[in-house]
């Protein structure tokens, strides 16, 4: 085999999401001799990026005062918010909107659309972005710090054979690497584990965030209307909402958060989405429309508790690789932008990753989190001890002397015979995708089917015997683009796995019960190409 | 031997077309942008034209708007030699993009001009044949397989009734098939190097090109949605329905 290649950087950047990015432009800014490249595994940037979004815009006027005046392409001013509980299926009462969720001043954009928009805004700096290859593993030095990341190989046949168009990866080294891979990156796991960067917090937690983009008949949106929903058609037991944020264009965004910590090994969280959009509060708004595009993507709720170390020899976690969403605003792109210069900053001062820990957590950043650190566990005991203590966790404005504990979520799954499931009282649907199938087909995943399967499961003899008894195959709910099916009868029975319906949410790799199943990069340029998600 | 590839931008074959709410195109906003499949493999082969030693310069060419640089970028990564592109509002309907290859043609001399068969977006499957009848010269179209042998190039070509092989002289046009080879992938330190490539701009207007976009298109529509199907318990009652609905 011949030498791998290789290229230099004095710094290499892993995903170029708002973290990413801001933390490119931001580092070009201050220091524009240093060399800096952006690794993205969609084919162009933004096409793997999911989100609400509703966004603070303050950490976008300090990175670029002037964008404004060119402003993303989606970028609607919130007009109004909302705050529904819905009681059942029928019912809804309107509730105060909590202060975390009010958002006079913010936007409402398409966070794929604006990073697509940033990106060549960094490029113009100099940062060199290179969407389509994947960094499939980190590069370590003779002393174990790591020192770039490697690029997968293209053109492997299923079984690990070299297809004729096979081209090797190339390694970027750098003295820094910086992870801004988002919520459960695969090197940012894997070196978290490595460096056990997690020994003093918490387990990490999150959420399952699944979102549509639809097209309205014209003259039912009202632009800049953000709602949000708890209760139906979740119980009262299980963490998660929807939002709804209605953009300009007669189009909206709607999707549906469950959190991972759900009990209920029978859930499906994709089921449930579906079950909202019929609720009378807002079937009579979709029916007629048409879905643009539709994804989902797994988000971060530990917060301040579950914040590992973000620093290792010779590299940074930023953004959701860390963990910074702020749960009660659900809101992450702050976060991320700003966590993403103050990176930069560092990085410009010093050159190196010691010390950005301490930097972080002295930042407004981590105060942010740790104001609302209490709130999102609090839900553990259900919805109304959860509303209660995140209302007394906003007026004692983070200063209880207790901090709660966050635990794993593929801990939280109950054995179904030791499970009473609850009652739900779910609707027959109508309204599109009909089924997850349908549901892929709008977010335009695409695989070659000739290649290694990215989802590697470690052992699959637990799922026919052990899983299949103690929680039915969860993975083939919790899935939202079906990607694991229990196919044959008798002795063929056995787990398929339909690789190339992924669309990168990484839930299996974190709710499954066993972790046994490990995300790992596809081919560069592989799986779903979003439209303004 | 210089080889002349088109290389038209497109909606990316995977995304799924939206038409505008309004009909008057498809949306583009927000949507991955690629090559045309069968320009990739027009690249490839002329590529590979230039390995063999067959060819010594490989130049793309795209005709479209100010932000298609990018697009041409790629096709430099991929491994052409250098880029022309001629900046026009819009992609343009086939014979006037035949005028523009021949426009060209005339600056460029080449001995081959390799185009896809046809572009996803239109699938007008004209501009190969146009160009051939507007330079005189002979046109080899839905290539398979592509051998040259001095001034003759041997193609086989994938036609209705199988496979067809003619010799054609040189110059000429030939147009892709989808089998004829299989686009490398692009390596990331050919991206940077296609960063100092030659890129021509060329303006349309400037060419004194005559535009051929005689068609107009009046509206778009998405396919009409499929009825839902009717469920029958056995025979007897799917020849009711069929009588039921005289088609029996």
């Amino acid at each position: 085999m011949s030498e791998r290649e290789s290229m230099e950087y004095d710094v290499v950047t892993v995903g170029a999401g708002p973290a990413g990015l801001a933390f490119a432009i931001r580092l070009k800014q201050v220091k524009p001799e240093l060399r800096v490249c952006v690794i993205e595994k969609a084919s162009t940037v933004g096409a793997q990026i999911l989100s609400g979004a509703v966004i603070e815009p303050e950490p976008l006027n300090e990175l670029l005062p002037e964008w404004g005046r060119n402003p993303p392409p989606i970028c609607v001013p919130v007009t109004h918010d909302e705050f529904w509980w819905l009681r059942d299926k029928q019912r809804a009462w309107k509730l105060p909107t909590p202060p975390q969720m009010h958002n006079h001043g913010n936007f409402i954009v398409s966070l794929g659309a604006l990073c697509a928009w940033l990106a060549p805004q960094a490029e113009a700096l100099g940062v060199e972005i290179y969407p389509g290859f994947a960094a499939a593993e980190p590069l370590f030095d003779a002393e174990g710090a790591v020192c770039g990341v490697r690029i997968g190989d293209m053109g492997v046949a299923r079984d690990g054979s070299h297809k004729p168009g096979y081209t090797q990866g190339i390694d970027i080294r750098a003295p820094l690497t910086v992870l801004a891979e988002g919520c459960r990156g695969h090197l940012s796991k894997r070196l978290i584990a490595k460096f056990a960067l997690d020994r003093d917090c918490d387990p990490q937690t999150y959420g399952i965030g699944i979102k549509e983009l639809w097209q309205l008949p014209a003259g039912r949106v009202a632009p800049g209307t953000v709602v949000h929903t708890i209760g139906w058609p979740l119980d009262p037991a299980t963490y998660g909402g929807s939002f709804l944020y209605h953009l300009d264009r007669d189009r909206v965004a709607i999707g549906f958060v469950t959190g991972l910590d759900y009990e209920d090994p029978m859930l499906s969280p994709f089921e449930a989405f579906q079950q909202l959009k019929h609720h009378p509060r807002i079937r009579p708004l979709l029916e007629g429309g048409q879905i643009v595009s539709a994804g989902a993507r797994a988000i971060v709720e530990g917060g301040y508790q579950s914040l590992p170390k973000c620093e290792m020899p010779g590299a940074i976690l930023i953004g959701d690789a860390a963990g910074l969403l702020n749960v009660p605003k659900i809101k992450g792109t702050h976060q991320a932008i700003r966590s993403g210069m103050l990176a930069a900053e560092h990085v410009a001062a010093t050159g190196r990753a010691e010390g950005w820990d301490a930097r972080l957590r002295a930042s407004r950043v981590v105060d942010e989190l740790r104001k609302v650190r209490n709130i999102r566990p609090g839900f553990h005991r259900g919805l109304w001890l959860g509303l209660l203590n995140a209302g007394w966790e906003t007026i004692s404005a983070g200063h209880s002397p207790w901090t709660l504990k966050n635990r794993a979520d593929h801990a939280a799954l109950r054995r179904v015979d030791r499970f009473q499931p609850p009652l739900r009282d779910w609707v027959e649907r109508t309204l599109p995708p009909r089924d997850r199938l349908a549901g892929v087909y709008f977010a335009s995943t695409q695989h070659d089917e000739d290649q290694p399967v990215h989802l590697r499961v470690a052992d699959t003899t637990v799922c026919l015997t052990r899983c299949a008894e103690e929680y039915r195959n969860p993975c083939t709910r919790f899935c939202p683009a079906g990607v694991y099916e229990i196919v044959g009868d008798g002795a063929d029975r056995r787990l398929q796995i339909n690789a190339a319906n992924c669309v990168h949410c990484k839930t299996c790799d974190i709710k499954d019960p066993y972790q046994i199943i490990d995300w790992v990069t596809p081919e560069g340029g592989s799986g779903p190409n979003y439209q303004n998600l | 031997m210089k080889i002349l590839v088109g290389y038209k931008r497109v909606v990316d074959f995977n995304v799924r077309i939206q038409v505008k709410p309004d009909g008057s195109g498809v949306a583009t906003e927000g949507v991955k942008l690629s090559a045309n499949p069968f320009d990739d493999i027009a690249l490839e082969e002329a590529l590979r034209l230039r390995e063999k030693g067959v060819a010594s310069e490989v130049v793309v060419v795209t005709i479209g708007p100010a932000d298609a640089q990018a697009h041409l970028r790629n096709g430099l990564a991929m491994g052409a030699n250098r880029a022309i592109h001629v900046v026009a509002p819009q992609a343009p309907q086939p014979l006037t993009a035949a005028r523009v290859f021949l426009k060209l043609i005339e600056k460029e001399q080449p001995q081959l001009v390799i185009l896809g068969k046809q572009a996803i977006d239109d699938d007008c499957n004209q501009t190969g044949q146009m160009l051939a009848a507007l330079w005189n010269r002979p046109q080899a179209t839905f290539a398979s397989k592509v051998e040259i042998a001095g001034q003759v190039a041997r193609v086989t070509r994938e036609v209705d009734a199988g496979l067809e092989t003619i010799e054609v002289d040189l110059p000429a046009v030939i147009t892709t098939d989808l089998r004829l080879n299989e686009p490398r992938f692009i390596k990331l330190p050919d991206i940077m190097k296609a960063k100092s490539k030659p890129l021509e701009t060329l303006d349309f207007a400037a060419l004194g090109v005559e535009s051929g976009d005689h068609l107009t298109t009046t509206r778009y529509a998405p396919p009409p949605k499929r009825s839902r199907g009717v469920m029958v318990k056995d025979a007897a009652e799917l020849v009711a329905a069929l009588k039921h609905r005289g088609l029996l």
